[in-house]
């Protein structure tokens, strides 16, 4: 909910005792950090927007999390609250982002000729590869916090951006409160259509207020480059193709976020991003890059091998169902994508994924023939 | 009360005082000089109201049916004393445009002061709700006294269950959609500290929801009293369902006729019920009960948010005025068949709900029968109202059982 300085005013006047939230059967990185001196300390601060420490934490209150699954627990209002909180979000992000500490520079790096090789995974194994990451644009605040007026406002702009691309991304933008049932079936037909978040985290966290209020799909006419409005973040950007060609997936994304970059700039609006953090999103977790590159791929052998995990974090990669995140594989076909997001660069991302999916492809023909891959495993990047 | 919640209560400019004059005589509550209440710091906003106003082209619920570009322009930029805003107030009716056939609410209250604070919305949505009660010009009678109900025992061949269940709210605390942590549960431990003096019948046993433990889990599902945190996105969407489960529990008495929810929709939400045809003594406990925790609560300095306008306020408008919901289980098989059943319910100002509660259906031929109403008229009208009502559908059933012909009595006095 968008509280405002007044509401926070008046929560001064209860003690941080009689307002900390009771986080003893909380397992998040919110409340494996927050103490009551933090508490004590942050809590009468709000954000030039008015977003306060319990505005950006409610979500990890409200989820109390998984003995398995580590979530984040917390959320960023605006661009600010990563500098207003920052004694809160530093050791988070250094918890998820494996000790990534508050005086390091992020790289970034979207020049697509700086990746090698990627345009020759097997297609027999590789059915499909994408990349995708998220931007926020600058000026306006964040889906847990932004009034419908300045939702609408990235939608107006998203909508002039992608409009001036041209050439192999020419295409049109579908508002959500006003697709005919027609265009609606065709975007599920593609696997194009977002709903209304059902995840309890996303909605603790007020980003589905207002539904479906502004929000939108946009996709080129040869859909293979897709951009969502004011879903989880301003825009998730997302490359994608059938098959195993991660090079020509990665060169349409950069190209197609550069144009887009581009015109917001023009408008004075470019996208959240500092040396620090990269590019700024409403989840911790998405800070950096923001960039998940991942290929379906089949490795029924592979998979069920005893060192399959070891050869994931050695690879700095991870596995997820075909349905994405939180889903099961479906007869040995994995999502296989990049672990990391932040201190490490666009291209050294996607390498890490195109050069890892080869080898594991390699070891699945190995492991088909009847042989070993022991000398195959290799050391921890 | 030596704490914080003293302060700020005696600093509140609204403090209103009620005393209820005489046990049963006279059941008129003054409110001495309550101040007008004006709006509290300017909200800050960055765009103008045209540019926020939401998209209800679609919505089907009061407050879109009454919330013009006008009226939000003028109330956006205020706030309530303690911070509250008109966007968070209708926020569950954007989120969730209704339903053709169901015109839902579609806004809450955050405190007390916002009941006056968007006057200019609640009034006409109250108006919509409560069939034409007007708060800027009419009052809410308030009548505790049980004794006044009569023949309020039903046939129990038909009658299988009575329950009669309204809410309060601790004056100075905010409302569940925009309560803070602190808040909460202090309204929890207001409401346990007198409860835990209740005698006799009355006395009884707190369940708190983070502490309970499994047994005790097990055994208030079997008795069907454990609420759990709610699903419903009309609920969720205004905020009430934050921090959940801190300072949520169950109160019941040992007899498990008298039950309290704490921290649910509302402070409190208060429950007497028992199997069988007796709603006299389920409505007696009832009074009996509300009255004594209210007793219990002003020895420590504390009230129910209450006031001649609007009666008893509570989180939703729909339960403004006596918040009181009296029904029975009742089995009629031949009278619900009959498809002149629905026009005697109306006429009767009742409403039939399945035995699951709202928005459930009914199970074989077992209604849930209740009052329609909330507002403009007082509880033992309202009572009194579901005895003479369930009494004549008892009688209209055992006319159809023996082949005889029923009226739709003509409609009651609203």
């Amino acid at each position: 909910l968008p509280f405002h300085n007044c509401h926070n005013d008046y929560k001064m006047k209860f003690s941080e005792e009689e307002e900390f939230p009771d986080l003893s059967l909380h397992n998040n990185h919110m409340a494996k950090v927050l103490t009551k001196d933090m508490y004590k300390k942050l809590r009468s601060k709000s954000t030039p927007s008015g977003f306060t420490l319990d505005d950006c934490t409610q979500t990890g209150v409200d989820n109390p999390g998984h003995p398995f699954i580590m979530t984040v627990g917390c959320v960023a209002g605006d661009e600010e609250c990563y500098d207003v909180f920052k004694d809160m979000f530093d050791p988070i992000i250094s918890d998820r982002h494996g000790g990534y500490k508050p005086t390091d520079k992020h790289k970034t790096d979207l020049n697509f000729e700086n990746l090698k090789g990627g345009d020759d995974l097997d297609p027999a194994y590789v059915l499909s590869s994408r990349v995708r990451t998220g931007r926020s644009i600058k000026g306006y605040t964040l889906p847990p916090h932004n009034s419908r007026g300045e939702r609408r406002m990235v939608e107006k702009l998203s909508i002039e951006a992608l409009a001036t691309l041209d050439g192999e991304f020419k295409g049109k933008y579908y508002p959500l409160n006003a697709m005919t049932d027609a265009e609606q079936d065709q975007l599920i037909a593609d696997h194009f259509l977002f709903d209304k978040p059902v995840s309890p985290l996303l909605l603790s966290a007020g980003m589905a207020r207002d539904w479906p209020d502004a929000r939108g799909i946009w996709h080129n006419d040869a859909k293979s480059f897709l951009v969502w409005v004011n879903e989880e973040d301003h825009l998730r950007v997302i490359s994608m193709e059938k098959g195993g060609n991660m090079k020509e997936v990665f060169r349409r994304f950069c190209v197609g976020l550069q144009k887009i970059e581009e015109v917001f700039k023009k408008h004075n609006h470019g996208f959240m991003w500092n040396e620090h953090l990269g590019y700024v999103l409403t989840c911790p977790s998405n800070l950096g890059t923001g960039l998940r590159g991942g290929v379906h791929v089949k490795l029924p052998k592979l998979s069920t091998h005893a060192k399959f995990e070891e050869i994931l974090t050695r690879l700095r990669l991870q596995k997820r169902g075909t349905g994405g995140v939180d889903t099961a594989s479906v007869g040995g076909t994995f999502d296989i994508s990049n672990a990391d997001r932040l201190g490490s660069s666009e291209v050294e991302q996607v390498q890490m994924v195109v050069d890892g999916v080869k080898l594991m492809v390699e070891m699945e023909k190995k492991l088909e023939k009847g042989e070993a891959i022991d000398g195959m495993i290799p050391a921890q990047k | 009360m030596a704490n914080n919640f003293a302060r700020i209560l005696s600093g509140k400019r609204n403090v209103g005082i009620m005393s209820l004059v005489g046990a049963g005589s006279l059941t008129a509550a003054f409110l001495l000089n309550r101040e007008h209440v004006t709006a509290g710091a300017q909200v800050r906003r960055v765009y103008p109201a045209s540019a926020d106003y939401p998209d209800l082209r679609k919505h089907n619920n009061c407050m879109a049916s009454h919330l013009t570009p006008a009226i939000y322009a003028k109330l956006v930029d205020k706030a309530t004393p303690n911070g509250y805003t008109l966007d968070q107030a209708i926020q569950t009716g954007v989120d969730n445009p209704g339903h053709p056939f169901i015109k839902t609410v579609g806004m809450v209250a955050g405190d007390e002061e916002s009941y006056e604070v968007f006057a200019d919305l609640l009034d006409p949505v109250i108006k919509e709700r409560h069939n034409g009660y007007d708060p800027q010009t009419m009052t809410h009678p308030t009548d505790l006294d049980s004794s006044k109900l009569k023949s309020g025992k039903f046939d129990e061949r038909y009658v299988l269950s009575s329950r009669v269940r309204t809410g309060r709210s601790i004056r100075g605390l905010s409302l569940p959609p925009a309560c803070t942590r602190a808040e909460r549960r202090e309204v929890e431990k207001v409401v346990v500290d007198a409860l835990a003096g209740l005698k006799g019948d009355l006395a009884g046993t707190y369940y708190s929801l983070t502490h309970m433990t499994d047994q005790e889990q097990q055994q208030l599902i079997d008795d069907h009293f454990l609420f759990d945190k709610p699903v419903s996105p009309l609920l969720t969407c205004s905020g009430m369902a934050r921090d959940w489960p801190d300072a949520r529990g169950i109160w019941h008495n040992n007899t498990k006729t008298f039950l309290i929810w704490i921290n649910e929709e509302d402070h409190t939400r208060v429950i007497s019920m028992e199997k069988g045809g007796n709603m006299k003594r389920v409505f007696d406990r009832f009074c009996t009960g509300l009255k004594e925790v209210e007793r219990l609560i002003q020895e420590k300095g504390w009230e129910f948010m209450w006031n001649e306008r609007l009666g008893y306020i509570l989180t939703c408008p729909s339960n403004l005025g006596t918040g009181l919901r009296a029904g029975v289980h009742v089995n009629l098989p031949k009278l619900s068949k009959d498809p002149r059943f629905t026009k005697i319910l109306d006429n009767l100002r009742l409403q039939k709900r399945g035995t699951g509660g709202v928005d459930t259906a009914a199970v074989g031929s077992t209604f849930d029968i209740s009052n329609l109403d909330r507002l403009g008229q007082s509880e033992v009208q309202l009572v009194q109202t579901v005895v003479d009502g369930v009494n004549y559908l008892i009688e209209c059933e055992k006319k159809l059982e023996k082949g005889q012909d029923i009226k739709i009595p003509p409609p009651v006095r609203k």
